[in-house]
């Protein structure tokens, strides 16, 4: 991950124009670089693509995925919807939770990990469900804390 | 020959362990010398016996599972494991709960490679397409019409009418939109065909493009499911290097992935968010077929609608509508999860009741305990008691008890559930992901949370429920989609069927 720069920015801007509604790709891919979508990405942008910098501001805040600061080094969703809430997912989400000291959207103190809420991951026949770093957790219960604290390396 | 070992590369069987097992049968049988082919597919939709691995020495499949990295030594110890392992569980087609199912649109998903254009091709696939382009696109639509399919998103709407719509407006383009923004906790059918069969999608895409005179299609999907995302974008590169996807073939299909807001799944709001902008819900009329994406005429379609033309154009529309119940013909990927003992996927014909796709299907609760509350559509569908159990899955049956089968999602709660809590997550949810275009979603939700809030505390309960039903009435009449507009449907079924968990026993007795 690299800090914001133009070059980058341009390069990422430059790969989607001839698209049809090219700002969500751009603001993945920017978020992908970066780590987040930085301050000054917004106006840059919005110039970019003749957009208002209201325009651009909007859409990055409406979305949940886009972030103002970078997550911690690993990210683990946890699901909160119906399917999960069935199977007691609130309460291993708890002891997760407990687990790191953290609190929902926290991240640990050594930025190595972020746990936030997801709703629906589509492993709704075998919740609790979780995702590390994009990768799918299923069944998931306190035993597995062990090994996703060996994960993140803690 | 070579045995040939099935193991699922889906996100539900990787979740458990599929990718461990597979290289831990890979290492095992290499270092044992025995050549064999193992072949990453979709998944069957047993997620209960998954990892489930499947084996092939040449006379048909025969079933292990759920099997994990210390099964595998014990496995393929003495050979090819055998009949008599007590993983075994068969030949996976004789299961009953894939024996009793008409697999129609999941016909392919959790047999083949999804990757495999030969196996696709061998199985049937590019069949409905070769047969449209002989009807020629008026005939195609008719087809799509007389076979009786309706929109598999939710609002069931005659898929045949939408095409019909944007084939006879005339414009400069037209585009192809499939909606696989599955965002409703309990359903996974469209991940599922994305990460199983995604040229299904693709042919069905194809189809809708040749019909209405669009060259051009999106995908639109999750965030949250980034091996779907990977296998499609896969898909679709093999796709166009094959000539079926690009400017030759006159169609082209591109992958878009959403950013976590659920709203986007609502149409207009899907195109909203294609175009660039916050996913905020559009009036109607005018509709997306006469102007949709970037004001062009637009058949916007879920998924499971799309991935069902291929065999409905391949088959004959009358193959189609001679399934089904009432209005609702042919077949409904119904998506069983939360706490029961067999979920999964289960296609089939419209009209089995309730009860015998949560009981007898599902085999009841996981942890063993009595079924309370099925919520039956998503979010944003109704929960429904044990004694609506003989309602049949159709549309119609569904809206006439307050209640919608939605994209087809079951979700079991057993009786340690608390319906006031399930209510009050309803109205929170609805909070956390409203666009804010319509005042009563945007306000009325988080009003209702607190007043939820104050019922579970035991405030006032009679008068707080009474401005719930009546909030839930502004709901559903002022906000322009779904989300607002079908959010009072687990709320008030949670408050109609479960008035114990309410803290007033006596009155919904009383007023009926």
């Amino acid at each position: 991950m690299v800090s914001w720069n133009e070059t980058d920015a341009a390069e990422i801007i430059r790969r989607h124009q001839g698209r049809e509604g090219p700002l969500l790709p751009i603001l993945h891919d920017i978020q992908s670089a970066f780590g987040c979508i930085p301050t000054p990405a917004v106006p840059f942008i919005a110039h970019a693509l003749n957009l208002t910098r209201a325009e651009v501001h909007g859409v990055v805040t409406f979305y949940h995925d886009f972030r103002d600061r970078p997550s911690g080094r690993h990210v683990l969703k946890l699901c909160r919807a119906e399917a999960c809430q069935s199977v007691d997912g609130e309460g291993v989400a708890r002891q997760v939770l407990q687990h790191f000291g953290l609190d929902w959207g926290g991240t640990t103190p050594d930025g190595r990990l972020t746990v936030e809420a997801t709703y629906c991951l589509g492993l709704c026949a075998s919740g609790p469900s979780a995702m590390l770093d994009g990768e799918p957790i299923g069944r998931l219960s306190a035993d597995a804390i062990p090994e996703i604290a060996r994960e993140v390396g803690q | 020959m070579t045995a040939r070992i099935f193991i699922p590369r889906d996100a539900a069987a990787r979740a458990v362990g599929a990718d461990k097992v597979a290289t831990a049968i890979a290492e095992l049988t290499a270092r044992l010398g025995r050549p064999v082919e193992i072949v990453r597919t979709g998944s069957r939709g047993l997620f209960w016996l998954e990892p489930l691995v499947e084996i092939d020495e040449g006379n048909g499949r025969l079933g292990f599972g759920p099997v994990t990295v210390k099964d595998v030594a014990g496995l393929f110890r003495d050979g090819l494991p055998a009949a008599s392992h007590p993983l075994c569980v068969g030949r996976p087609e004789a299961l009953p709960f894939l024996k009793r199912q008409t697999r129609i649109t999941f016909a392919r998903c959790g047999i083949v490679d999804p990757l495999s254009l030969a196996d696709y091709r061998a199985t049937g696939g590019w069949r409905g397409l070769e047969r449209a382009r002989s009807l020629g696109p008026a005939a195609t639509v008719e087809e799509v019409t007389k076979s009786g399919l309706r929109g598999r998103g939710g609002a069931g709407f005659p898929t045949g009418i939408k095409w019909k719509t944007v084939a006879d407006a005339s414009a400069d383009r037209k585009y192809i939109v499939c909606n696989a923004d599955e965002g409703d906790s309990g359903t996974y059918a469209d991940r599922m065909i994305m990460e199983g069969d995604p040229f299904v999608l693709i042919e069905g895409m194809a189809i809708a493009g040749y019909a209405v005179g669009a060259r051009k299609g999106f995908i639109y999907t999750r965030s949250e499911y980034p091996d779907a995302i990977r296998v499609m974008a896969q898909a679709l590169a093999l796709a166009e290097r094959e000539g079926i996807l690009g400017a030759a073939a006159g169609f082209d299909i591109e992958l878009r992935v959403g950013a976590g807001a659920y709203v986007c799944g609502e149409e207009t709001s899907l195109l909203e968010s294609l175009e660039g902008r916050r996913g905020q819900v559009r009036a109607k009329p005018p509709l997306p077929a006469h102007k949709g994406l970037f004001g062009r005429p637009t058949v916007i379609n879920n998924l499971i609608s799309l991935a069902t033309v291929p065999f409905i154009l391949a088959d004959g529309a009358d193959a189609y509508a001679a399934l089904g119940f009432g209005r609702s013909r042919g077949t409904m990927p119904i998506q069983l999860a939360g706490n029961v003992k067999q979920g999964g996927l289960f296609e089939t014909a419209f009209g089995l009741t309730l009860g015998e796709i949560v009981d007898d299907i599902g085999g009841g609760t996981r942890s063993g305990r009595p079924v309370r509350a099925v919520q039956v559509g998503g979010p944003l569908g109704a929960y429904f008691p044990r004694r609506l159990f003989d309602t049949p899955f159709d549309y119609e049956a569904f809206a006439a008890h307050d209640g919608l089968i939605g994209h087809g999602g079951v979700v079991v709660f057993d009786d340690t559930v608390d319906m006031a809590r399930q209510a009050r997550f309803a109205l929170e949810f609805c909070a956390l992901e409203s666009c804010g275009k319509c005042t009563p979603c945007r306000i009325g939700s988080v009003r209702g949370t607190e007043t939820l809030d104050k019922i579970i505390r035991g405030e006032r309960v009679e008068a707080n429920l009474a401005l719930v039903e009546d909030l839930c009435q502004t709901l559903k009449f002022g906000s322009l989609c779904a989300l607002g507009g079908f959010t009072p449907y687990p709320v008030m079924s949670a408050i109609r069927h479960f008035p114990e968990d309410f803290g007033r026993p006596r009155l919904a007795a009383a007023a009926e």
